[in-house]
């Protein structure tokens, strides 16, 4: 049953949590620019000002090869400097270019221990001027998540944490809850076939794992263009979105 | 050489390296000295010049850490406790610092050691370096004994006994020694091994701006110390202001009621007169600080300064891109505070094609280059430095491989692209590295990787990994 006057009471309920969570909500959020994710993400794309997980699955997981150019699309897209928090130096710059990330934005600080690299996007998250603060993190305790949520609602800087890991317990820790807004797996997928040899654009498996006000979900996507801009396979793009119908079919 | 007068006799008081491998040496009469070099080139000592040189050397090594003292007539200490993170570490500032000396023509031996004592011996009578944490006594243990500072007459007292090495000493008996030969030769040998404190008193140069407080009750709590840092930061940031400089690099000097001393020192990306800003700077390392039984004076030195005129500062909103610049040296002065400065970078492209050598770093506060790497290159996001070996198996000579095996794994080939030929540029000389064929290969899994081929198949070529796509 879906009358009117209970969609008003929901969006009115909405509304009124959306205020009571405060912080990351003023801001408007930042859209993806493909209708399938930004109209299931709540408030139509990612949270500004929010705590926002990446994990890379698949082959050289701990290389996070495709996490880097999703994160730096994300980055790229939002409008001033970014502070890049690294302890190992396997990071190629030009590699982040083909998202859109311009070198001249990026502020680079290489912390020595890896104990020392929260407090460092602490401090970034503590600046107004800056877009986002990228972090290649392996520990990240739900106490020092909430922290960085917090200090992110603060001054709306996005921050964007990488997970990594080279052991695999340290890989483990990668399973543990955080306060972050939303979580994201991303894996390679097979590109599309050329008629000719050669490769294509790229193709990921992007999986919303964990996400405040909206369910886990996945999507096949082709990687950054130059802008930082994803985009929905050709050959899959005209498909129905199952998913969508069954829920309807189901209520 | 120089000489000097000591009673009715001349003494050579400093040789060069030429004349020390002539045979001569310090303490040598200068008679002596002519017989054994006919033409030898004699210079009066000026020791008043000698130790107003030294003071303008020790101003100079100011730049390593703020803590240092002329130790006349040849020495100087420096406290390098709390400041070698900056350098990297104790052996690369102590690297950095001899061979600067060196360029400036002056011959220099250095030690780093826990205790100003044993470093004094070890520069002096040991092999210099770096003697680790907890190996003190080892590394005095052997030396002669005259790396104790000791007078002359009981240092030939002590020769006499047959006691020639600091081992020897030490090992005696403590109360018939102090009986003997006085309290001092105690004194000095619980200095070289580190278990009496010797304070450093500080050169503080007469032209730095200096904000100092002193106080009635020793006090410890980090909470004031953070307060009495932001006060002293105002006074010292109205003193600037008069002089129209600002701040490039503060130290911050403590004196603990047991005369010990501390010091931290932070540095400032863009020059700056901001108290609240520049005291900022200061809180994470506040913590490091031991206060012991609390903190009688504290100093702010403002040991760099550059000229600081006022600025016309934009309205918010018509000057935009002014404000932001602003923030962001502050930003980087804090996370310098925290990592040091050159850990806080940005990259520029270099002209160059070598996937090494493709970025160069530049300060954080560069202006912008405008410069970026060609655009239509497939390039990696993350790279394996150094290459892996990989074993792998092309269907035809210029193929790209149809399966490899990294890290112990097979993987098979689905879709590749290539070869990319990259050689190294003629004007660098085209040692070492040949010309690679790089392919960018998919797995029939899905993962993308860069791999490439150091000489063609019919030379022996061997498959390198070297980086991962998106």
């Amino acid at each position: 049953m879906h009358d009117a006057g209970q969609q008003d009471r929901l969006a009115a309920l909405r509304h009124r949590i959306a205020r009571l969570e405060g912080g990351s909500q003023r801001i408007k959020p930042l859209p993806f620019g493909l209708r399938a994710i930004d109209t299931h993400l709540p408030g139509g794309g990612l949270a500004r000002g929010a705590l926002h997980e990446m994990i890379e699955a698949g082959l050289a997981s701990e290389f996070a090869g495709c996490t880097t150019l999703f994160t730096a699309g994300i980055a790229a897209r939002l409008k001033g400097p970014v502070l890049w928090c690294l302890t190992r130096r396997d990071l190629f710059a030009p590699g982040l270019l083909r998202a859109g990330l311009h070198p001249d934005r990026v502020i680079y600080a290489e912390a020595e221990r890896e104990r020392e690299i929260l407090p460092l996007i602490e401090e970034g998250l503590r600046e107004k001027g800056l877009a986002a603060v990228v972090g290649e993190v392996t520990r990240m305790s739900l106490i020092a998540s909430r922290r960085l949520q917090l200090a992110a609602e603060a001054t709306g800087v996005t921050a964007l944490v990488i997970r990594r890991w080279w052991t695999l317990a340290e890989k483990d820790l990668v399973q543990l809850p955080t306060a972050a807004v939303t979580r994201w797996r991303i894996a390679p997928a097979l590109s599309e076939l050329m008629p000719a040899p050669g490769l294509g654009r790229e193709r990921w498996q992007v999986e919303l794992l964990r996400c405040r006000g909206a369910e886990p979900r996945t999507w096949i996507l082709e990687a950054c263009d130059a802008k930082g801009r994803l985009a929905l396979p050709a050959d899959l793009a005209d498909r129905s979105d199952q998913a969508a119908d069954r829920r309807a079919a189901a209520s | 050489m120089t000489v000097h007068t000591v009673g009715s006799r001349r003494i050579v008081r400093a040789a060069c390296a030429a004349a020390q491998e002539a045979g001569l040496h310090v303490g040598m009469a200068l008679a002596q000295a002519q017989a054994l070099v006919p033409n030898l080139h004699v210079v009066d000592a000026t020791p008043d010049e000698d130790e107003a040189s030294l003071r303008d050397l020790a101003r100079w090594a100011i730049g390593y850490s703020p803590v240092v003292a002329p130790d006349p007539p040849d020495g100087l200490w420096i406290d390098i406790a709390g400041v070698a993170h900056l350098f990297g570490s104790e052996e690369e500032l102590l690297a950095d610092l001899t061979s600067r000396l060196m360029r400036q023509g002056i011959a220099a031996k250095a030690a780093v050691a826990d205790a100003p004592g044993a470093a004094w011996a070890v520069a002096r009578y040991g092999a210099g370096g770096v003697v680790p944490t907890g190996r003190t006594v080892d590394a005095v243990a052997t030396l002669s004994i005259r790396a104790l500072r000791i007078a002359a007459d009981k240092l030939s007292a002590l020769h006499r006994l047959g006691i020639e090495r600091v081992g020897q000493l030490a090992a005696m008996p403590r109360a018939p020694l102090v009986r003997r030969f006085g309290r001092d030769v105690a004194l000095r040998l619980d200095q070289a091994l580190g278990h009496a404190f010797e304070p450093i008193t500080p050169l503080i140069p007469k032209e730095a701006p200096t904000a100092s407080c002193a106080f009635a009750e020793p006090i410890g709590r980090i909470e004031d110390l953070k307060a009495v840092v932001l006060r002293l930061a105002g006074d010292l940031c109205r003193q600037l202001e008069r002089r129209g400089e600002g701040a490039r690099r503060l130290d911050l000097l403590f004196q603990r009621v047991d005369q010990k001393s501390a010091c931290l020192r932070v540095g400032t990306a863009r020059v700056n007169r901001d108290p609240a800003h520049l005291a900022k700077l200061f809180d994470e390392r506040l913590q490091t600080i031991d206060p012991g039984f609390g903190i009688e004076e504290i100093a702010l030195v403002a040991s760099k300064v550059e000229p600081l005129t006022e600025t016309q500062v934009q309205a918010r909103g018509l000057g935009d891109q002014e404000a932001s610049e602003a923030d962001m040296g502050q930003l980087v002065d804090r996370l310098a505070a925290r990592i040091g400065m050159r850990k806080v970078y940005r990259l520029a492209p270099v002209q160059s094609l070598v996937p090494e050598r493709m970025a160069r770093r530049i300060p954080a506060l560069a202006p912008p280059t405008g410069s970026v790497w060609p655009e239509n290159l497939p390039r990696p996001t993350r790279l394996l430095d150094p290459p892996e070996l990989v074993v792998a198996t092309a269907l035809l000579p210029d193929h790209p491989p149809r399966f490899f095996v990294w890290r112990r794994i097979r993987h098979t080939v689905g879709k590749a692209d290539g070869p990319e030929r990259i050689t190294p540029e003629w004007w660098n000389g085209n040692k070492g590295s040949a010309a690679r064929d790089y392919y960018r290969v998919e797995t029939e899994q899905g993962g993308r990787f860069w791999i490439f081929r150091d000489a063609p198949t019919a030379e022996g070529g061997r498959w390198w990994m070297h980086g991962f796509f998106a």
